[in-house]
């Protein structure tokens, strides 16, 4: 088709004289403020390759790194906490919990490092959750709810088989071995809801007492009470980790439970351990 | 004054001649599949949006989770509704604008129909079943992948076969972008999918060839330049075309196009590296993507101010076709994400942005904004000239639409602003003693607000879509009859019928 340049009447620019399906194009040169746009971020960059690490070999005028300008930041921050961090170190969380600036430094950063380490499975507030997954914020202690008893969790876990002094026994899995068949356990089971007055079938819970006396009161205690030092949680109240139902008190006979916990030591600093410690113990269920 | 008469004349009885022979049922059939693919991809966004803001959605199913559907989303919009729309656009165009029927004619207009389909339905089946290559973007295995690159390099065949056929002396800048986004597609697509399959059993289960930082610059180098050649080179031929047409104007500048083209073509390409900030990939690197996004400011808005200042002389054609609203809003959408990616680019920026929802909402300003809104704006001029009737079979349905989905847009994209920038805010938040002030999961717990607006922007734009989908199935089975009453008009565009 020949090329026709014709003035568009609206804009008063010429077309390029080429048509498309009816579509032309205007000859407008390109806007001004569009072209020093351009060139001038043109312009930036040829200064911030000059500026920055822009090649294998050119690390640039300035000597920024990613990690260098990281580093200094790091150090100043670090070296900002040192000296108070080192008081934590060196002293007792009952020490600090009884020392006023010490205590709101560790609460503060018990409360960090809980959110970073510990709220994925106790709850963003100790709370805990259902399925082996502890509150912190109570007083039903497992393990102890004192200093000592607190940093030893902490340290050393629960059945994660990283430290030689960690917590927790295995509890049987009473019908899964052939200890006790599935109607024994059913039994037991209604002797435990029983100490809780929750029983609803008394032959039962009768027929229970006694297999719960032979099987399960050397550590849960006579009366269900608990031992701390076995780790074997209370049943005569109604704080329940794995479901207070009469199936899930079963289960728990039949096939056992056994929560883990990753031993902290060697994970976390001496400091952040007691400042871990005195938050736990400050969370509502202190000893 | 004769000679100009007898060359319109005879313009107008060639392109007569030559319109019957166009390839135009498979036209159609893209045009169809993108409103379908488009309601589903839009469909399951709502159901993964719904899911993070109420997380029992996930509903303990392996096949309904957010991971498992999130790709799921994200191929069905980009790929499947957005590709089909490249497909319909670009093959109506490239005939027109070249006057030559497709290379290949009706069988290979039906070939890559079916062709990219059969792509789409054997991604989305290993996507819920958990056959993935874990690559953003690029999650199909091996063989997905290699029956695509059939299927594109037909296209490519197609594409350029018409384009060498032509009966134009010059190519129309339509097309010089759809070729830049068929061409770089294609050396994207096979850069990033090399990969060596280890067991066939497994869904064909393969490891990528680069690993590492490698792995994940290639990786990126293919995911920014989707976006580049796929979601804007691609798009911005379908606005090359329908705006102008739309508009009843010539195109504002042809040395514009020419220059903002080959600087956006060579600059994208260089840019993938800001999706790695502060990451393993090495400072040099880094820079290099900064610098080249910045850069791209300009080229990007070279193809807004064409867009939009194809209008003047034109914009009372806003009141009365609400399909120009939606190309026009589209390139205003376009102009903004384009902006705010090379800001996001910055590195002292994207400390803040990267990771947060701040990418989401940026990247939907330009998939709803720009893609979606072109996407309509495009069907509503091309469906009654596909199935020739004078008009759509409702204007005030393209109004309800438009105003959906241009509000639906606002909530999502200001919801995840929001959302984004406090989340990155209580990321580095310290308090005075030097410790972290939020856990990650106060952070969660925060956005949820937002999460519940961005659901309900997406169901507003979801439900435009319907009403389009709707407005289309009856413009199709539109009789003659029915054709010849008045339009329905919405209230505020009621100028038109005069």
């Amino acid at each position: 088709m020949p090329t026709k340049i014709e003035k568009d009447e609206i804009s008063g620019q010429m077309t390029t004289g080429h048509e498309w399906d009816g579509l032309k194009e205007l000859n407008t040169p390109l806007p001004k403020w569009w072209l020093y746009i351009l060139y001038a971020t043109i312009a930036f960059s040829a200064v911030w390759v000059v500026l920055y690490p822009s090649a294998p070999f050119w690390e640039g005028t300035t000597g920024w790194t990613a990690r260098g300008a990281l580093a200094p930041q790091m150090q100043a921050e670090q070296a900002r906490m040192a000296p108070m961090m080192a008081r934590l170190r060196d002293a007792t969380p009952e020490q600090i919990a009884a020392d006023p600036e010490l205590r709101a430094f560790a609460v503060a950063g018990g409360r960090a490092a809980f959110a970073n380490a510990c709220a994925g499975c106790h709850g963003a507030g100790g709370q805990g959750a259902p399925g082996g997954f502890p509150s912190l914020a109570d007083d039903d202690w497992i393990y102890g709810g004192s200093f000592d008893a607190i940093q030893h969790t902490i340290r050393h876990g629960v059945r994660a088989n990283e430290s030689d002094e960690q917590r927790g026994i295995q509890m049987p899995a009473f019908v899964q071995t052939g200890m006790l068949t599935r109607a024994q356990a059913e039994d037991t089971a209604e002797f435990v809801l029983g100490l809780t007055g929750r029983s609803t079938d008394a032959a039962a819970a009768q027929r229970g007492e006694a297999l719960y006396a032979e099987n399960c009161a050397s550590c849960h205690g006579d009366r269900g009470e608990g031992n701390r030092d076995m780790g074997a949680p209370r049943l005569n109240d109604r704080i329940w980790l794995y479901g207070g139902d009469k199936a899930s008190v079963v289960r728990s006979i039949s096939l056992s439970r056994a929560g883990v916990m990753p031993a902290w030591q060697g994970r976390l600093d001496p400091a952040t351990i007691n400042m871990l410690t005195v938050y736990v113990h400050a969370l509502g269920g202190g000893e | 004054m004769s000679a100009s008469t007898a060359d319109a004349a005879w313009t107008r009885s060639r392109s007569r001649a030559a319109e019957t022979e166009y390839v135009e049922g498979p036209v159609k059939a893209f045009a169809v599949i993108t409103l379908f693919w488009g309601i589903v991809g839009f469909l399951v966004g709502v159901v993964i949006a719904s899911q993070l803001a109420w997380p029992a959605l996930n509903l303990d199913l392996e096949w309904t989770t957010f991971g498992r559907l999130r790709p799921l989303h994200t191929s069905a919009v980009i790929f499947a509704f957005g590709g089909n729309a490249l497909f319909c656009t670009s093959l109506y165009i490239v005939q027109r604008t070249s006057r030559a029927r497709l290379f290949g004619g009706d069988d290979m207009g039906w070939f890559l129909f079916w062709g990219y389909q059969f792509v789409i339905v054997a991604a989305a089946l290993g996507y819920v079943l958990g056959i993935t290559q874990g690559k953003e973007y690029a999650e199909p295995e091996w063989y997905v992948d290699l029956w695509l690159t059939v299927v594109w390099v037909a296209y490519l065949i197609a594409f350029g076969g018409t384009l060498i056929r032509r009966e134009e002396p010059h190519i129309y800048v339509a097309n010089w972008f759809f070729l830049a986004f068929i061409i770089t597609v294609a050396v994207l697509h096979l850069g990033n999918n090399v990969s060596i399959p280890v067991d066939l059993a497994a869904g064909g289960f393969s490891y990528s060839a680069p690993a590492g930082v490698q792995g994940a610059m290639i990786q990126w180098w293919y995911g920014h330049n989707a976006v580049g050649f796929f979601l804007t080179a691609g798009f911005l031929g379908m606005m090359y075309y329908i705006i102008p047409k739309q508009a009843e104007r010539p195109v504002y500048s042809y040395r514009l196009s020419i220059v903002h083209f080959w600087s956006l073509i060579f600059l994208y390409i260089w840019a993938g590296p800001h999706h790695l900030h502060y990451t393993a990939l090495p400072d040099w690197v880094q820079t290099l993507g900064m610098v080249f996004s910045v850069m791209l400011w300009m080229p990007s808005w070279g193809g807004m101010i064409n867009g939009i200042m194809t209008l003047s002389g034109a914009w009372d054609k806003l009141r009365t076709n609400p399909g120009l609203r939606f190309s026009v809003t589209a390139v205003g959408f376009y102009g903004m994400s384009t902006f705010e990616g090379p800001v996001m680019s910055i590195k002292a920026v994207n400390s803040l942005s990267h990771y947060t929802d701040w990418t989401i909402g940026h990247v939907h300003s330009g998939a709803l904004g720009w893609n979606g809104l072109v996407t309509f704006g495009a069907l509503y001029w091309l469906v009654p000239v596909l199935w020739r009737k004078s008009r759509m079979y409702s204007t005030a349905l393209i109004s309800w639409h438009f105003w959906l989905a241009t509000l639906g847009i606002v909530l999502y994209i200001t919801a995840m602003w929001v959302s984004g920038i406090m989340q990155g805010l209580m990321w580095r938040a310290y308090d005075e003693l030097g410790f972290l002030q939020y856990s990650f999961v106060e952070t969660v717990a925060a956005m949820h607000p937002y999460y519940v607006i961005r659901m309900l922007g997406g169901l507003m734009y979801l439900s435009g879509a319907c009403l389009m989908a709707w407005n289309v199935f009856k413009t199709i089975t539109m009789t003659e009859a029915e054709e010849a009453m008045p339009a329905r008009q919405a209230a505020g565009s009621a100028v038109a019928a005069g």
